[in-house]
């Protein structure tokens, strides 16, 4: 049975929501409403003159073959950093749960990398990965492979990959962990009586008991890979070469920032934020049905 | 522990005097982008004028590098707290030029202050750069340089060239990267930092050749890019060539390549004279610079170069008296024996010709020659109607998408001429885009 609390009248429920209400209103509609606001303007860097100029900035973002580019580079790179964090952050916690020595140890380690600052996560693959000084750079040349992220795009896609991982990572582990310390043992236990090997035990028990935990890191993931990662490209690739690591949330920043064009920079973070609520709206209806609460 | 509370007392009773008097004189912010010893520069020259007289008080802050700092600077514009003086690198000056009300050209501020100023005093070269049409100075030249070509001389020496005659031409400086590669240079014959700079920017201006009508955007702002033609298509298709073979090597679209040089592992560097500090500290071989090479069949090549560096940019909107202040810095900047001592210690170029003479006059190049190659550069023939420089609104992004195209054509992706063709198109689309922005 569930537990209703019935309120008469409006005056209590309304104080209890404000505080979130108004957060909410502050860091959400207000900015998103200004960006929509702003895409319909032409505006010089500093703000001195502007105009309504409609949806030519929407117009000409779809009339360059650049944003389709970069809406490519964004799938390519949200789908690998997606899967692959989620992935490597899943075996990790669960070899991390099993009794071992020192786990403590291990777990400060892999949750270190969520305190690093995104950018200070780019340079520090940057450094590993420079062609000229970078020690794996050495090494991948000395085993002939012809390495240079300055004008390959796919080697430059690898190393922000990576490094965005990497950055990643720890945070997804400290929920995978976490949820899997909620298992109860019994159930682990009595399956292995019954003689399941530790792969389907996995499978059969342990990964189904975890999709909240799963589904919750989708959804975050999701909102990581398109939002906060422009740090690490322009840190690592300033989105090169040729465009092949500039990601939507990249060009929203370069553009805006560096370029100083805001009307088209607001242009592209509203379809920004339209491809992440359609993409968070459909996890909702249709991920979540897998969920077991 | 009475004795710690009286230092306690006595420690905010300082503060209170120092912050007292401080109020009384008028506070000019200067925010600048200089590192290294160029940042001891910038603190030196600001603790000097404050010395110097009691009225005033020059606050400097480092605010990153030049595009940090421009950017920097105009969200304080936006949000209503500019500093009085801003550091803006050339690629910016169109930009600021076209700010209408955001910034306060500075002979309007010598004039209102009363300080003496005469543009005539500085370096055509560097003067005509910072000023409009009309001949009105808008921006204070600070730190100005050009590119050169920096070589290893010890490298040379070892693949059998004349260290002390290095390639004048492009064709003869492949030939040099070549043979450098054979002697043990495998990964890097020869490479370029501020890949559009260099490789279109100087190069057009060196050979007097457009890089957009309208004098390269001098004339007005309706300028059109026209570097899909020759010499840049050749150009470029050498650049990949010899990229295929690491003769010339891909080194970044910024400065974050010159490491190559300093290290040994590229005997050929091209970049900006202001490189200097660098090079002087870190390489540990026999080195000196050249200026940039030039295809000999071009008419008129080599011309002069153009200039790199920063100018201080006034905001606009402060007091009258804040002016008076910022006049009075400026002033005290000019003076001739402060610019050459700036000149020889950071290795940017004297912006007074008088500061020139002083430091000529008294044999400085004879030791130091390499510091008076950009010089020579820039003063090599009077300036053409295309070689003046070059001045192209939302240029920060144009060289952007310029090095993406540079990029395609260096990984064969593209043809030179396809390449070139992709970058003249989209840069005209900032253009067009920068000319319905600007205000006068």
């Amino acid at each position: 049975m569930e537990k209703r609390t019935v309120f008469s009248g409006y005056a209590i429920p309304l104080a209890l929501l404000a505080p979130q209400l108004l957060i909410t209103v502050i860091f959400f509609y207000l900015p998103a409403g200004q960006a929509i606001w702003q895409s319909f303007q032409l505006e010089d860097a500093f703000g001195t003159v502007s105009q309504f100029v409609g949806f030519e900035n929407y117009k000409l973002l779809f009339e360059r073959p650049e944003y389709f580019k970069a809406i490519g580079a964004t799938a390519v790179f949200s789908v690998l950093v997606g899967t692959l964090s989620l992935a490597l952050s899943l075996f990790l916690a669960v070899q991390a749960n099993k009794a071992l020595k020192g786990a403590s140890f291990y777990k400060t380690l892999l949750i270190w990398p969520y305190a690093v600052a995104p950018a200070i996560a780019g340079v520090l693959w940057l450094f590993l990965f420079q062609p000229s000084m970078g020690m794996v750079a050495r090494l991948l040349q000395q085993w002939g492979i012809p390495w240079d992220p300055l004008l390959n795009g796919n080697h430059a896609m690898i190393l922000v990959v990576l490094a965005a991982t990497w950055k990643q990572i720890s945070y997804n582990f400290l929920f995978f962990l976490a949820g899997l310390q909620s298992i109860p043992h019994s159930l682990i236990e009595a399956s292995a009586i019954d003689g399941a090997t530790p792969l389907r035990r996995f499978w059969t028990i342990i990964f189904p008991l975890l999709s909240p935990t799963t589904f919750y890191l989708i959804v975050v993931n999701v909102v990581y890979v398109f939002f906060d990662t422009f740090g690490i490209i322009d840190a690592v690739t300033h989105g090169g070469p040729a465009g092949a690591t500039t990601t939507l949330v990249f060009k929203v920043y370069n553009d805006g920032r560096s370029g100083g064009d805001l009307g088209s920079s607001a242009a592209q973070s509203v379809i920004l934020m339209v491809i992440v609520i359609a993409l968070t709206a459909i996890q909702f209806r249709y991920i979540e049905r897998k969920v077991n609460y | 522990m009475s004795s710690i509370s009286r230092l306690a007392l006595l420690a905010a009773t300082a503060l209170t005097v120092t912050a007292g008097s401080a109020r009384a004189q008028t506070e000019i912010t200067w925010w600048h982008a200089m590192t290294g010893a160029n940042n001891d520069v910038v603190n030196k020259l600001a603790e000097d004028f404050n010395a110097s007289q009691k009225d005033y008080k020059v606050v400097v802050a480092y605010k990153g590098s030049y595009a940090d700092t421009m950017q920097a600077g105009i969200a304080a514009f936006r949000a209503g707290n500019a500093p009085h003086i801003l550091q803006v690198f050339e690629v910016g000056t169109a930009s600021m030029m076209g700010a209408g009300k955001a910034i306060k050209p500075v002979a309007e501020v010598m004039a209102e202050a009363g300080e003496k100023f005469d543009p005539k005093a500085y370096l055509p070269a560097v003067a005509a750069y910072y000023s409009t049409a009309k001949g009105e100075l808008l921006s204070f030249p600070f730190n100005s340089s050009s590119a050169v070509m920096w070589y290893n001389k010890d490298a040379f020496k070892k693949a059998g060239l004349d260290p002390n005659n290095p390639p004048k031409t492009w064709p003869e400086t492949f030939e040099a990267a070549k043979k450098l590669q054979a002697n043990g240079h495998a990964t890097c014959g020869m490479a370029s930092a501020w890949i559009t700079w260099l490789n279109i920017e100087q190069f057009a201006v060196w050979h007097n050749v457009p890089l957009a009508t309208k004098g390269n955007g001098l004339d007005g702002f309706d300028a059109v890019l026209e570097m899909n033609k020759e010499p840049f298509v050749r150009h470029f298709k050498n650049l990949a060539e010899a990229q295929k073979t690491k003769v010339f090597d891909y080194s970044g679209r910024t400065n974050t390549g010159e490491g190559r040089f300093t290290s040994g592992e590229c005997p050929i560097m091209l970049t900006s004279s202001g490189f200097y500090g660098n090079v002087k500290a870190n390489a540990k071989f026999d080195w000196a610079n050249a200026p940039m090479p030039y295809y000999p069949d071009v008419p008129g090549a080599p011309q002069n170069s153009t200039l790199g560096g920063a100018s201080l940019w006034v905001m606009g909107g402060k007091k009258a008296d804040e002016y008076k202040g910022v006049a009075k810095f400026f002033a005290f900047l000019s003076d001739t024996d402060r610019q050459a001592k700036l000149h020889t210690e950071s290795g940017y170029l004297p912006i007074t010709l008088a500061a020139y003479e002083k430091v000529k006059a008294s044999g400085f190049y004879n030791q130091n020659p390499y510091l008076e190659t950009p010089i020579k550069e820039l003063t090599n023939k009077p300036p053409t109607a295309i070689s003046r420089g070059i001045r192209l609104g939302n240029l920060v992004q144009i060289r952007d998408i310029w090095a993406e195209e540079i990029e395609l054509i260096l990984n064969g992706s593209k043809t030179p001429q396809a390449g070139l063709d992709a970058a003249a198109e989209r840069g005209n689309v900032l253009l067009r885009q920068f000319e319905r922005t600007v205000t006068k």
